[in-house]
């Protein structure tokens, strides 16, 4: 079964994020009061196929951590967003 | 003769630099393709700087699966010097034979222009036989120089004395003003100034000469200045 897959990543809590920082103190000049707490980061989609959600997720969290996020400077959010037709 | 092996990544650009430095200090030099799975006879082995495989996800991040990357992390695991400039520092991070990572600099801008760097280790790969306190003038030419890592890894690397170089005037956010760390045997070496851009009054500067000597020294032979 093929799951459709939302990864998610940012910086973590605590870890600078200077292109965040900049787009905020930016808005204001646009006119976009009050906008606080911007944080930028990647999302991923892509479909995995695997025999059940569990297993995809794992997998998932597997690849995270070992390719597509640097665990010193970044966390993921990953979402199995449905399964799709086979 | 010490040789000094240069990996080529897809988007390295300071290889032939390197070489033609470590050639003017007489040093002999190889280039190596990062995708043999050998380093072949090399007493060192440098990643130059440049914008491997794009740079694409993050600097370093494809790199570190090219498959000369394994006889390098197997060269440092015997003790071997390897030393990362700029876009190698990034790759040695994601390799984890460095600790910590780069990540975009504080000002978001681009930095390319001198930085005055002062050598706070020695012993290490690029700085046996430079005095510490000793300050030198190489260029730095980065997005991604900012360094930064937990709070544990920054005390471990102190008490270690394993922060080598340290920015004068800190041009990019890193944490600690670190410019270059080494590994806990001292041979493995990331910085992000190119001491390869300082090697020749040509260029400007001078400084990054004992740097580089340093590399031949540790490579186990006789240098000829």
């Amino acid at each position: 079964m093929d799951f459709s897959v939302l990864v998610e990543t940012r910086l973590r809590e605590g870890v600078a994020d200077p292109e965040g920082a900049m787009i905020e103190r930016s808005l204001p000049a646009l006119g976009f009061e009050g906008v606080s707490g911007v944080k930028v980061g990647k999302a991923f989609r892509f479909t995995v196929a695997g025999a059940d959600e569990a297993s995809v997720r794992a997998e998932v969290d597997d690849m995270c951590r070992r390719f597509l996020t640097n665990p010193v400077i970044e966390d993921a959010k990953i979402t199995v967003v449905g399964a799709g037709p086979s | 003769m010490p040789v000094v092996g240069v990996v080529v990544f897809p988007g390295s650009n300071c290889e032939l630099d390197v070489v033609e430095a470590v050639q003017a200090l007489g040093g002999e030099a190889r280039l190596l393709w990062h995708g043999d799975d050998s380093i072949g006879r090399v007493d060192a082995v440098v990643l130059p700087g440049g914008f491997a495989h794009g740079d694409y996800l993050r600097p370093g991040a494809i790199a570190r699966f090219s498959p000369v990357m394994r006889a390098v992390g197997e060269h440092a695991a015997a003790g071997g010097p390897v030393v990362g400039i700029c876009n190698g520092f990034q790759v040695l991070c994601e390799a984890g034979l460095l600790p910590g990572a780069l990540q975009k600099n504080a000002g978001l801008k681009f930095l390319c222009r001198p930085a005055t760097i002062r050598v706070e280790a020695s012993g290490t790969a690029l700085s046996t036989g430079v005095e510490v306190g000793t300050e030198l003038s190489i260029p730095v030419n980065h997005f991604e120089g900012n360094y930064t890592c937990l709070p544990a890894t920054l005390a471990e690397l102190r008490a270690e004395e394993r922060v080598v170089f340290r920015y004068v005037d800190n041009p990019n956010g890193s944490v600690d003003d670190i410019a270059g760390i080494c590994s806990a045997g001292r041979n493995v070496v990331g910085l992000m100034p190119h001491p390869e851009r300082a090697s020749h009054a040509l260029l400007g500067s001078t400084d990054g000469l004992p740097l580089l000597r340093s590399l031949l020294v540790t490579a186990g032979a006789a240098v000829r200045a």
